[in-house]
């Protein structure tokens, strides 16, 4: 029988550390799991490195970590539907890296992939090249882009197995699926959790090997 | 007829039964509006579907646009990741993206994701759209809301994109850039060729098929 990977809430703050790096699935906030951002928030852990899409606002998504002064670092896509994070970065507050979202979620399947990067053309002639190696493939220039990887990936999933196979809702899959590679432990925050087999295999998104810890979200 | 809405009717003559379109946030949404009768389109959504559909009746867990606002899907939406939608976009399967333009130059170069020390938004989607849709429309105000052209010989903000620009649509003209020529192909009904040069502080060709913009 397959492990059981669900844990209480009580077990969940122990597994994060000051100074560790996340990464978040979520799009603006949609897909990112609110009970572990609260954990982060709850036991004052700090100097985070954050990865993700965006900084959502103040009071959505991984926003709050940011208003509360948890993280000293975010790598992202954008950070303009949140004036806090701006703020933040102009006043040397927090390290903001801007990454291109297509690159973003590159670097992280990179990262999952055993891949030691991606050469793409999105950046070219921008600031983003600036430092980065590039390469002439049949006649057209690419970025060489690395790999990301985190110390804790933190995923939000509609239904969970015991094992730990995912199912996303909707526009919440995001970057879910590819965080769920990139990271030493895994843990995802589900709606519902059912019992092994229930989950049809050709419906898993997430394959359970991936995931280490799962926990019921509370009810809104 | 406001600005908007003369752009907005404009760029949806450049759509064709069947295409797969990403719009960008603020007035390209408002193109849908005037597309043809029975001419149909799949809007992808970068978050990661392809079958956006404004919202009908109550939100729906999950169902949420680019923007974050919920929003609707069409019947034969279909759901995927960010790699898979960047795949999409990045990979030429994208017909046409539309997006807002801060500045566009005679190279058909486009800046629309920063102004430096004013506005640090960061570029989202905006570089790997620009760089990999087929074709490339931007579709924005002629000037500035001081007046100053936003069309140039040369972005003086950080690019968004080098030289993916195909078409340029404001209220006042539509300019389209094949082989590096920027080439002024129409002017808004009651102007002129010289009241696009007033405004337009890029070098450009007039088209020997020059027309008035049809927004019938």
């Amino acid at each position: 029988m397959a492990l059981d990977k669900q844990v209480d809430w009580s077990d969940v703050g122990p597994l994060f550390r000051d100074g560790i790096s996340v990464m978040f699935g979520g799009f603006m906030g949609v897909g990112t799991p609110d009970g572990l951002v609260s954990v982060l928030r709850e036991q004052g852990t700090k100097n985070l490195t954050l990865i993700g899409n965006d900084t959502a606002a103040p009071e959505t998504g991984i926003g709050p970590l940011i208003s509360d002064g948890h993280v000293k670092k975010v790598i992202v896509s954008h950070i303009g539907t949140n004036p806090v994070t701006g703020k933040k970065m102009i006043a040397g507050e927090l390290d903001v890296d801007l990454v291109p979202q297509g690159t973003l979620a590159e670097r992280i399947r990179c990262g999952g992939a055993g891949l030691g990067g991606v050469l793409t053309p999105t950046g070219v002639g921008t600031v983003v090249e600036e430092g980065k190696a590039k390469m002439v493939v049949d006649g057209k220039t690419f970025l060489v882009e690395l790999p990301l990887r985190a110390d804790v990936a933190i995923l939000k999933a509609k239904r969970a197995d015991r094992a730990g196979n995912l199912v996303y809702e909707r526009a919440a899959r995001n970057f879910n699926p590819i965080m769920a590679l990139a990271a030493d432990l895994v843990i995802a925050e589900v709606d519902e959790i059912v019992d092994i087999g229930e989950i049809d295999p050709d419906h898993v998104m997430t394959p359970a090997a991936l995931v280490d810890k799962i926990v019921l979200a509370r009810r809104q | 007829m406001q600005a908007k809405e003369v752009i907005a009717r404009r760029v949806a003559q450049e759509f064709q039964d069947g295409y797969v379109v990403n719009l960008g946030i603020g007035l390209p949404t408002l193109v849908p509006r005037y597309l043809p009768a029975g001419m149909f389109i799949t809007l992808q959504s970068e978050n990661g579907f392809l079958g956006l559909a404004p919202l009908e009746g109550e939100p729906l867990p999950g169902v949420v646009n680019a923007g974050g606002q919920p929003c609707g899907l069409m019947p034969g939406a279909a759901m995927f990741d960010s790699a898979m939608s960047f795949a999409l976009i990045r990979g030429g399967h994208v017909d046409v993206t539309v997006l807002g333009g801060l500045q566009v130059d005679e190279e058909g170069n486009l800046a629309n994701w920063m102004v430096p020390g004013k506005m640090v938004p960061g570029m989202g989607g905006a570089m790997d759209l620009v760089t990999g849709a087929r074709k490339v429309i931007v579709a924005m105000e002629h000037c500035t809301k001081e007046g100053e052209p936003r069309i140039l010989d040369r972005c003086t903000l950080p690019l968004t994109a080098k030289g993916r620009v195909a078409m340029v649509i404001t209220e006042l003209a539509v300019f389209r850039i094949t082989h590096g020529e920027f080439v002024l192909i129409e002017h808004a009904p009651g102007a002129t060729v010289e009241d696009v040069r007033a405004k337009t502080k890029a070098r450009f060709a007039v088209s020997d098929e020059l027309k008035t913009m049809n927004l019938g």
